[in-house]
């Protein structure tokens, strides 16, 4: 296991797994109707199970899908939050950079008045 | 793009470097609860039965009044199902913010918090929206637009900034 710079691990995770056309269209699929089962997702594919398997054990892997029990069948789940937080932080990079940029202009007109 | 999620059941899971027993106390005490997400001040009895409510401080009053909304002084109620500090709680879970929403009645919120290695906890949310095709939409983040907020995935990043950095997410 990766132990730190674990935050840039992570991102490369969700970045990999959402760079497969199959693994975004299973996204998809769950953002539709969430909690399927495996035989359900792979029914939508043409792809062996072993294959859809192998998708979905990436996505999980990268935190983008949550798998609970429900009695005897695996339900899978989108799980939003890995990309939201990739979101959040650009969001609040380019809000610091705009808070800045207009400290700056203010800086800059009252030192230099017209 | 209009379509809408049809599930009665949402699940969010986020990994936060903080020990369980710190995740717990930000879901459960007013000192944090009213610094991230949607913000206000939790009152819990932690017991089966006891009675759980979001309460509105006038922070948020103001700002609510400011996008023409009026904010009940209890935003969200309900009652502790099962509670195991720190790692698992249960409660029903009601939306008081709109009376269409609070009208869909009690849904089922449970957190699961699973101490990891490298002092990483994982916090697994479960929301169970069965009856409560509004509530759904809302948390599930698809009305920020207008204002509402990002829903659980907004509010699970802005606890994992808090508790990583000590400071929210700006804005």
């Amino acid at each position: 296991m990766v132990t730190y710079g674990r935050t840039v691990t992570d991102d490369d995770r969700v970045f990999k797994a959402m760079a497969d056309p199959t693994r975004r269209f299973l996204l998809d699929l769950l953002y539709e109707r969430d909690g399927r089962t495996l035989t359900e997702l792979e029914s939508e594919l043409d792809m062996t199970r072993f294959g859809v398997m192998k998708h979905l054990r990436v996505l999980e892997d990268a935190g983008l899908v949550v798998t609970m029990r429900s009695g005897r069948e695996k339900l899978h789940y989108l799980n939003p939050v890995p990309i939201r937080l990739i979101h959040d932080r650009w969001i609040d990079k380019y809000r610091e950079r705009q808070v800045s940029a207009l400290a700056d202009l203010k800086q800059h007109l009252e030192e230099n008045p017209a | 793009m209009t379509t809408t999620r049809q599930a009665t059941t949402q699940v969010y899971r986020v990994h936060i470097r903080a020990t369980p027993q710190a995740i717990w106390d930000a879901i459960t005490r007013p000192e944090w609860t009213d610094r991230y997400g949607y913000g206000g001040l939790a009152e819990y009895d932690l017991r089966p039965g006891g009675k759980f409510r979001s309460l509105a401080t006038d922070a948020i009053k103001r700002a609510g009044a400011e996008m023409g909304i009026e904010t009940p002084d209890v935003m969200v109620d309900g009652e502790v199902i099962e509670a195991d500090p720190p790692r698992k709680l249960v409660q029903t879970w009601r939306m008081l913010m709109d009376p269409e929403i609070a009208r869909e009645g009690y849904t089922r919120v449970t957190y699961e918090i699973e101490e990891g290695s490298g002092g990483v906890s994982k916090l697994t949310v479960v929301h169970d929206l069965e009856n409560a095709p509004r509530l759904a939409v809302l948390v599930g983040g698809e009305r920020e637009a207008e204002g509402a907020g990002g829903g659980w995935a907004w509010v699970l990043s802005d606890l994992k900034t808090l508790l990583e950095t000590g400071s929210r997410l700006a804005g």
